[in-house]
C-alpha cells in the first residue's frame, strides 16, 4: 500500500473537486443550453418559446457561472493544463467561446423588440449557443479518451508545442461523444420544461425526452464498446503522487489496447458507474414519458453523474494524455498547483460551494411553479 | 519553439482590444447595480412608489448593458489559456486563485441574483427583492476586488516565488497576495470610477428627460441621486487615484518615468511636465512646458526626494540583466539534474533578477554569449511606450477633473427645487462618452506601463503568449472583430430606443407579445407594431 503525502491526497481531492465542478457545469448549464437546442421545436408559436425562455429565464445567468467556475478551477489547481488545453484547441475553443458569447444576448435582447425578424434571429443564437457548446463539450471528453498531439519544450520555462490540427479534433470518436453530450443536455431541457411548462410545449417537450434518452443510451453504449477497443493510456513504472508538478519531467507512460478499462479491472466496483448512467437514462426517460418529471429530472442529473464519473474512472489519473510523446502527457500527479495553492483553493471551495448550492436551490424554489402565457404577456421584464 | 514577434503583437492587440471593450460595459455594471439598490432601498423605506419605477426603468438598461459584459468577460478567461499559455503555465498557480475564488465568492452570486432582480419582482417580498439587489451589487463589486487582486499580481507580484523545480512562481501567501496595496488601491480607484461612470449615465439620461419635460419627476430624483453619488465617488477617485500614483511611483518607476517623460533623474524638487512631445528614439521630450516643484509633490508627496529618470532606470535594467544571466543558465542546469546543489546555489544568489535575463533571451537565445549591444537593446525593453502613457495619464486625469466639476455643476442644479431648462441640461447628455473614455484611459495607463512585463520584474511579454501561427490569430482577431462589433451595433440600438421611449409610456411595447402569431409567418405580412 502507498502512502499518499497531504500534497498527493490534496491532488486527488482537486480531481475529485473538477469532477464535481464539471457535473455541476453538465447538469446546470447543459439543462439551459437543451431548451436553447429544443427551442425552435418546442416552441411553435412566440409566445411558448417566450415561456421556455421564461422558464430558466431567471436562472440560467447563475447557471453558466458552473462554466465559468469550471475555467477558473482549472486555471488555479491544473494551470498546466489550462495553458495547454486551452492554447492547443485554439480554434475550439474559440468556437466554443463564441458560440456561448451570443447567448447571454440571445436571452437579454431576444423579446426587447417586437420584431418577428429580430427574434427569430435570436431564436437561431440560441439553438446555436445551445447545441455547439454541448457538443464542444463532449467532444473535448472523447478527445481525453483519444489523448492529443502535444509536447512540451524547454525555453527557459516550459513551452507547450499542439502538433494537432483543428479538423483531427473532430474524429468519429469526438463526435460520438458531442452527441451523446448534446443528447443528455436535450433530456435535462426537456425535463426542466416538463416541470415548469404546460400545454403544446409541455407535451413537445415530452415527446424530446423520450427521444433523447433512447438516444444517449445508445451512443453511450456505442461509446463504452469503442472505448473497450481502443488504445489507452497506463503507467507501467513508479510515479509518485506527492511529486513536484513540472511537465518537463517524463514519465512511465504507455499505450495499450484496452488500456483504459486497466482501473475497471482492478477495482470492479466501478462499473457501477456507467450502470448508474444506464439506470438513470433508463429511468428517466420510462418517468418522462409517465409524466413523472421532477423525478426524472434528478435521474438525470444521476445520469450525468455516472456518465462523467465513467470517463473519470477509465481515464485517472490521467488529464490531458499525449499521443505524440506518452512521456510527457499530464496528469493528476504532474499538472496540478502548489500545495499551498490547492489547500487555499480548497478552503475557499468548502465555504462557497454550499454556499452557492443553498441560494441556487432558495431562488428555484421562490421561482416553483408553472410559467403561464399571462407571466410572459403582463410582465414587462419578462424574456 | 517560442512565439513569434508577430503572433506576440498579434496576441497584445486581441487581449487588447477585448479586455478594452469588455471594459466598456463593466463601469456601467459596477456603479448602476449600487444606484439601483440605493432607488430601491428609498421605495422600501418609505413606500413611495416612484422609487419603485426609477428602479425598474434602469434596471432595464442596467439588464441590457450586463448581457454584454458577462458575454465579454467570458472571453477574458478564455483568452489568458488560448493566447498566454506560457504566462498561463507559468503564474496560474498564484494568477487563478484569485480567479477561482471571484467565480466562486462573487461573480456566482451576481448571477444567480442578477436572474432574480429583474424577474423576480412578483415573486419575492419587498425586502428580499431589496436583499437580492444588494447582493448584485455586492457581487459585482466583489467581483472587480478579485479581478483587480489578481491584476494586482502582474504590477507588483506579491505572495509568490519561483521554483526552480516546477520552473514557475508559485504562491507562498495568500494573504500577501490578497493585500497587495497596489490591488487594494486599484480595486477602490476602479471601482469609485464605475460608480462616477453610473452616475454620469444617470445623470446625462435624466437631464435628457427634463429638457424635454419628459418623466419629469422620475428624472429630477434620479439625477439628484446620481449625481450626490457621483460627486462624493469621484473625489474619491481622485484621492484613490493619487494614492495609486505613489504606489506606483515606488514600485513601478518605469511606468512612473514614463507617465511622466521624464528622461533625465530629476533632483528634488523635480518640476512637471504638463505638456510634452515625448520621443523614444531621441530619448528627449520635443517640446515640453515644465511646472516647478509640482512633480515631487504629486509622486513623492515631499519636496525632497528626486525622481529617477529613464536614461538611468536604463542603465539600471542593464545590470540587473546582467545580475540574470548566471541565474537563468543555473536554472538550465538544474533541469539537467536537480540534484546540482552548485547551479542550486548560484540560482538562489540571482534569481530576483531572472525576468531580466528572460528579456535578453530575446536578442540571445543563449544568455551567457549575450553581447554588450544585445543587453543594451534588452535594457532599452524594459521602458513602456513614453507617449502613450504620457498621453493616456494626462487624457485620464484631464477627463477625471472635468467630471468632478461636471458632477459638481449636477449637484448644484439638483439641489434648486424648480427644474429650469438650463444650459446644464443641454449639455448634460454630451458628457456621457466622458467617463468611459476615461476609464479606457485608466487601463491603457495601467497595463501599457506594465510593458515590456506581463507579471511585473518577473516575466516578459513576448515569452508569455501562446505558440500559435500567424494565420490563427488572424482568424481570432477576425472573428472578435465582426462579433464585436455587431454586438455593439445591437446594443447601443437597443439602449437607444430604450431611453428615448421611457419609462412608462402608456402602450408600451416592451416585452411585448406577438401571442397568437404563427412564428413562421413572412416576416413582412407581420404587422408592424413598432
Amino acid at each position: 500500500m502507498e502512502v499518499f503525502t497531504t500534497y498527493a491526497i490534496l491532488k486527488i481531492v482537486w480531481w475529485l473537486l473538477l469532477g464535481v465542478l464539471l457535473m455541476g457545469l453538465a447538469i446546470m448549464v447543459g439543462m439551459d443550453m437543451g431548451v436553447g437546442t429544443i427551442l425552435r421545436y418546442v416552441g411553435r408559436t412566440d409566445e411558448d418559446r417566450r415561456i421556455a425562455l421564461n422558464i430558466i429565464g431567471p436562472h440560467w445567468d447563475g447557471n453558466q457561472v458552473w462554466f465559468i467556475l469550471g475555467g477558473g478551477a482549472i486555471f488555479a489547481a491544473w494551470p498546466t493544463i489550462y495553458g495547454t488545453a486551452f492554447s492547443g484547441l485554439y480554434v475550439v475553443m474559440l468556437v466554443l467561446l463564441w458560440s456561448m458569447i451570443i447567448r447571454p444576448l440571445g436571452f437579454e435582447y431576444r423579446s426587447k423588440l417586437v420584431s418577428p425578424q429580430w427574434r427569430n434571429v435570436w431564436d437561431w443564437t440560441l439553438f446555436v449557443s445551445g447545441f455547439v457548446p454541448m457538443l464542444v463539450y463532449g467532444a473535448a471528453m472523447g478527445n481525453v479518451l483519444m489523448g492529443f498531439p502535444f509536447h512540451f519544450a524547454q525555453e527557459g520555462t516550459a513551452v507547450s508545442v499542439y502538433t494537432g490540427s483543428f479538423i483531427s479534433l473532430f474524429n468519429p470518436f469526438a463526435i460520438l461523444a458531442g452527441l451523446l453530450s448534446v443528447a443528455m443536455s436535450a433530456l435535462m431541457g426537456a425535463l426542466m420544461l416538463m416541470n415548469r411548462g404546460e400545454g403544446a410545449l409541455y407535451e413537445r417537450a415530452r415527446r424530446v425526452a423520450t427521444l433523447a434518452g433512447p438516444l444517449a443510451l445508445v451512443l453511450f453504449t456505442v461509446a463504452g464498446i469503442w472505448v473497450a477497443n481502443m488504445k489507452g493510456f497506463v503507467i507501467d513504472g513508479t510515479v509518485d503522487p506527492g511529486m513536484q508538478a513540472s511537465p518537463l519531467v517524463t514519465q512511465p507512460v504507455s499505450i495499450v489496447p484496452g488500456g483504459w478499462l486497466h482501473n475497471y479491472a482492478t477495482h470492479p466496483i466501478l462499473w457501477l458507474l456507467p450502470l448508474l448512467a444506464y439506470a438513470g437514462v433508463a429511468l428517466a426517460t420510462l418517468l418522462a414519458r409517465a409524466g413523472r418529471s421532477h423525478v426524472a429530472w434528478w435521474l438525470g442529473a444521476l445520469a450525468w453523474i455516472g456518465i462523467l464519473g465513467t470517463v473519470g474512472a477509465a481515464t485517472f489519473p490521467f488529464l490531458m494524455p499525449s499521443v505524440t510523446d506518452p512521456t510527457h502527457s499530464l496528469m493528476v500527479w504532474n499538472a496540478s498547483s502548489s500545495a499551498t495553492t490547492l489547500g487555499w483553493m480548497l478552503g475557499w471551495t468548502i465555504v462557497f460551494v454550499p454556499t452557492i448550492l443553498v441560494y441556487t436551490s432558495w431562488c428555484y424554489w421562490v421561482m416553483r411553479g408553472k410559467v403561464t402565457a399571462k407571466h410572459v404577456t403582463t410582465d414587462d421584464h419578462a424574456y | 519553439m517560442v512565439p513569434s514577434d508577430l503572433v506576440v503583437d498579434l496576441s497584445r492587440w486581441q487581449f487588447a482590444a477585448t479586455a478594452l471593450y469588455h471594459f466598456l460595459f463593466v463601469p456601467l455594471t459596477l456603479g448602476l447595480s449600487f444606484i439601483l439598490a440605493a432607488m430601491e432601498t428609498v421605495y422600501v423605506t418609505t413606500g413611495r412608489k416612484i422609487y419603485k419605477e426609477m428602479a425598474q426603468f434602469w434596471g432595464k438598461l442596467f439588464a441590457i448593458n450586463f448581457a454584454l459584459g458577462v458575454a465579454t468577460g467570458l472571453t477574458m478567461e478564455f483568452e489568458f489559456g488560448t493566447n498566454w499559455s506560457t504566462y498561463s503555465y507559468y503564474v496560474g498557480d498564484v494568477f487563478g486563485a484569485p480567479l477561482a475564488v471571484e467565480g466562486l465568492m462573487a461573480f456566482f452570486m451576481e448571477s444567480t441574483f442578477v436572474g432574480m432582480m429583474l424577474l423576480g419582482w412578483h415573486r419575492l417580498s419587498r425586502v428580499q427583492h431589496l436583499t437580492v439587489t444588494w447582493l448584485v451589487a455586492l457581487g459585482s463589486n466583489l467581483s472587480a476586488l478579485w479581478i483587480l487582486v489578481a491584476n494586482g499580481f502582474m504590477q507588483d507580484p506579491q505572495g509568490a516565488t519561483f521554483n526552480p523545480f516546477t520552473q514557475r512562481l508559485e504562491l507562498t501567501s495568500f494573504v500577501h497576495l490578497l493585500f497587495n496595496p497596489d490591488a487594494q488601491a486599484k480595486f477602490v480607484h476602479t471601482s469609485l470610477a464605475g460608480y462616477v461612470t453610473a452616475a454620469i449615465f444617470v445623470v446625462g439620461i435624466s437631464a435628457w428627460y427634463l429638457g424635454k419635460g419628459r418623466h419629469v419627476e422620475l428624472a429630477r430624483r434620479s439625477l439628484r441621486m446620481a449625481a450626490l453619488f457621483g460627486v462624493l465617488s469621484s473625489v474619491g477617485v481622485i484621492t484613490l487615484g493619487d494614492a495609486l500614483g505613489f504606489i506606483d511611483g515606488g514600485r513601478q518607476p518605469t511606468k512612473l518615468a514614463a507617465m511622466e517623460g521624464l528622461w533625465e533623474t530629476e533632483q528634488a524638487p523635480a518640476s512637471f511636465n504638463a505638456i510634452a512631445f515625448p520621443s523614444q528614439d531621441e530619448q528627449r521630450n520635443l517640446y515640453s512646458i515644465k511646472i516647478p516643484y509640482l512633480l515631487s509633490i504629486l509622486v513623492k508627496h515631499d519636496l525632497s526626494t528626486p525622481i529617477v529618470g529613464i536614461k538611468q532606470l536604463e542603465q539600471e535594467a542593464a545590470q540587473r540583466i546582467k545580475n540574470g544571466i548566471p541565474a537563468l543558465t543555473a536554472l538550465e542546469a538544474i533541469q539537467q539534474n536537480p540534484d546540482n546543489k552548485q547551479a542550486l546555489a548560484t540560482f538562489d544568489a540571482h534569481k530576483q533578477d531572472l525576468g531580466y535575463a528572460f528579456l535578453l533571451k530575446r536578442y540571445a537565445p543563449d544568455v551567457a554569449k549575450a553581447t554588450p549591444a544585445q543587453i543594451e537593446k534588452a535594457a532599452k525593453d524594459t521602458i513602456p511606450e513614453v507617449w502613450i502613457l504620457f498621453w493616456s495619464f494626462r487624457l485620464m486625469v484631464a477627463a477625471g477633473f472635468a467630471m468632478l466639476i461636471f458632477l459638481v455643476f449636477a449637484t448644484l442644479y439638483s439641489l434648486k427645487t424648480d427644474c429650469r431648462r438650463t444650459g446644464f441640461l443641454k449639455i448634460a447628455p454630451w458628457f456621457i462618452p466622458v467617463p468611459f473614455f476615461a476609464c479606457e484611459m485608466g487601463w491603457v495607463t495601467a497595463e501599457v506601463g506594465r510593458q515590456p512585463w506581463t507579471v511585473y520584474e518577473q516575466l516578459p511579454t513576448w515569452i508569455s503568449a501562446s505558440t500559435h501561427s500567424a494565420s490563427y490569430m488572424i482568424f481570432s482577431l477576425t472573428g472578435f472583430v465582426l462579433l464585436y462589433t455587431s454586438f455593439i451595433v445591437v446594443e447601443m440600438y437597443l439602449m437607444t430606443k430604450f431611453v428615448r421611449k421611457g419609462p412608462d409610456e402608456p402602450g408600451s411595447q416592451a416585452g411585448g407579445s406577438l401571442a397568437g402569431q404563427p412564428v413562421f409567418a413572412h416576416p413582412l405580412l407581420a404587422p408592424n407594431r413598432d
